[in-house]
């Protein structure tokens, strides 16, 4: 247990290394930060003092050692872009993108189970089968478009709901929220419904997946064997099974929203760091780049690492197969 | 950018199109109407975008032809519209139809080539991890894990987004190069993965020991004997590849950093027309958006069913 653990930590460690590489390798591109700085006519002298100052003159190594040392701290430097620095801008638009992400996970978790058990247990019916044709078709439309066809209909055409933005925020110290008004509240409606389409066309087909393979085995036809009641055995033998493999692939999906909010956050000009990254790309901001580059990183590396662990957790038989080792 | 595969096996040997209209997977296709009408639709998303110069009814690149007053005309049969332009035109007067056209083209080529391009990467890497096994075989598939544990779309855009910054004024060819290179490297894995499995499998049968006791070399018994037993499940898995490499095109272009904007595909159409949505011009984004669901959902289908047929376990 201990080695599979530090394993997984030191494999965390060398693929985080690698992005800060990455990151540290598209600085490299941007051309000399010396001449950018002083202009075409400074002397000699003075390029070799800024050199110095700026640690340019140290071998690659320890540039490299003190730009990871720098990111652990947070700090990037300032934007090409908008000269604020990076790290302000990214705490900035944190909130935004969090709470988009969080409402978009509750959204398909809260449907995509119960929709996935009744599409498992009811699997003759027509609407179960309309059920799992509009699953196929939320994991084969793109974000971008649900997002354009939300707009279309229930912005444009419509008018119920607004199309851009975050709407009024509350300032709750540094975290500005947009929960706390209803204005917040209805510019958050089509951006996460738009977010969420996608995971809970997945979880709806995951669950209804392991539902059947778990109806199939032994203990569920004993459990009926036993005259437990249908409840009994759907909710508390069958459902409680199949949440392990539920568990662990929701866990790197629900990672995999904050990395989509990318694109819904374009469409809907919500102003989070992933709209942020995608006007950093534009532009060749750099530091913007690599912050969010190793940022979306680590929040990936983390939610991997917590789910590994947490499959040791749920499943006896993982611990006793490798105790037995 | 059709498949030669087909044509080319048939060629080769004689009277293999007669065994396969007599074959299990021929049977199963007439008989599973989805499948009938998903390829239908696609074999005309593909006619159109490869017979686009011939068959559009406009040439949307050519600017001697272009009229200003013709500009954001709505579809044909509305009020405004003109029987010129079947589907309407968008801001500059181009035809939305012909723009279409060109824009499946462009989508269907960039897709076609980073599926490719990561089949050739993933069955290398594959067959080498398989037949060579040790720390090669540790190392590329703790890559693979890497890899799988992010999303695709997330990593082709990063790659591409570190390819724009490496390549500030990247030139047409440069800008293709690295989109068709960042959705390639985000689909080889599952290749690599597929075919590592095979090749261990083949790697213990008897030709494969055959072909070492004459004398073969290693290079060759991969090329030339397991190769062609491993590649089975890798077409398949392209199939419903090229609906996703479809996907992340269109989404990369959407946002802004996918093909350059001299040769808008599916995405940058929507991009485009996005712009246009609030001021009551739906069409302009409408059609290219109603093309890439159809053409997206189409290949699904077509690859779910083609899975079905050829997966022995299910029939």
């Amino acid at each position: 247990m201990l080695a599979f653990i530090l394993r997984r930590l030191a494999q965390a460690v060398v693929v985080m290394l690698t992005v800060a590489f990455v990151a540290f390798m598209l600085f490299q591109f941007v051309g000399d930060p010396v001449t950018n700085m002083l202009g075409q006519d400074a002397t000699q002298e003075q390029r070799d003092a800024l050199r110095r100052d700026l640690g340019l003159d140290e071998p690659f190594v320890v540039q490299f050692g003190t730009f990871v040392a720098n990111a652990a701290r947070g700090e990037f430097g300032m934007s090409l872009r908008q000269g604020q620095k990076v790290s302000t801008l990214i705490l900035e638009r944190l909130p935004a993108t969090l709470e988009l992400s969080l409402i978009a996970a509750i959204l398909a978790l809260a449907l995509g189970i119960p929709a996935g058990v009744y599409a498992a247990l009811r699997r003759q019916r027509r609407s179960a089968q309309v059920l799992m044709g509009l699953s196929l078709l939320g994991v084969s439309l793109p974000t971008f478009l649900i997002g354009i066809f939300l707009i279309l209909f229930f912005a444009v055409l419509l008018n119920w709901l607004p199309s851009f933005g975050r709407g009024e925020t509350v300032a709750l110290g540094r975290w500005s929220t947009g929960m706390l008004t209803v204005d917040g509240w209805k510019h958050l409606i089509l951006p996460s419904i738009t977010l969420c389409v996608y995971q809970l066309a997945l979880i709806m087909r995951l669950v209804r997946a392991e539902m059947l393979e778990v109806l199939r085995t032994d203990f569920i036809k004993f459990a009926r064997a036993r005259g437990l009641t249908n409840r009994a055995v759907y909710y508390g033998h069958a459902l409680k099974n199949t949440l392990v493999p539920v568990m662990t692939i929701t866990g790197l999906q629900l990672g995999g929203l904050i990395a989509f909010a990318i694109i819904t956050e374009t469409v809907f000009q919500w102003p989070g760091m992933g709209f942020l990254f995608i006007q950093a790309v534009q532009f060749a901001d750099i530091p913007v780049m690599a912050a969010y580059l190793c940022l979306i990183s680590l929040i990936f590396v983390v939610i991997n690492l917590v789910v590994d662990l947490l499959y040791f957790a749920v499943d006896p038989r993982l611990r006793a197969e490798r105790g037995g080792h | 950018m059709d498949s030669p595969v087909p044509s080319d096996a048939a060629a080769a040997e004689p009277g293999a199109l007669a065994r396969f209209l007599d074959g299990d997977v021929w049977h199963s296709f007439r008989r599973s109407p989805v499948a009938i009408v998903s390829s239908v639709l696609v074999l005309l998303c593909v006619a159109a975008a490869l017979f686009a110069p011939w068959l559009a009814p406009h040439d949307p690149f050519d600017l001697a032809t272009l009229e200003l007053s013709d500009a954001r005309l709505p579809p044909s049969w509305l009020a405004e519209g003109s029987p010129k332009y079947l589907l309407g035109t968008d801001d500059q007067g181009r035809d939305i139809l012909s723009a279409l056209m060109y824009g499946a083209r462009i989508s269907l080529f960039v897709a076609l080539a980073a599926v490719l391009l990561s089949v050739v990467l993933g069955v290398a890497l594959g067959l080498l991890s398989g037949f060579v096994g040790g720390r090669i075989d540790g190392f590329i598939m703790r890559v693979c894990d890497v890899m799988l544990s992010f999303p695709a779309i997330l990593v082709a855009l990063l790659i591409d987004g570190a390819g724009r910054a490496m390549f500030p004024d990247a030139h047409e060819m440069l800008a293709f190069a690295v989109l068709i290179l960042a959705i390639a490297l985000t689909g080889w894995v599952k290749y690599a993965r597929t075919v590592r499995g095979s090749t261990m499998v083949e790697r213990q049968k008897e030709y494969v020991q055959a072909a070492r006791v004459i004398g073969v070399g290693s290079g060759r018994i991969m090329r030339r004997h397991v190769l062609p037993n491993v590649l089975g499940p890798v077409l398949v898995l392209a199939t419903i590849d090229v609906a996703q490499a479809v996907i992340i095109e269109a989404t990369l272009s959407f946002l802004g950093v996918g093909v350059p904007p001299t040769s808008p595909s599916l995405g940058t159409l929507i991009r485009i027309g996005n712009d246009f949505l609030f001021s009551g011009e739906w069409w302009i984004t409408v059609w290219p958006g109603i093309m890439l669901m159809v053409l997206a959902l189409s290949v699904n289908l077509l690859g779910d069913w083609l899975r079905d047929a050829l997966n022995p376990r299910l029939q």
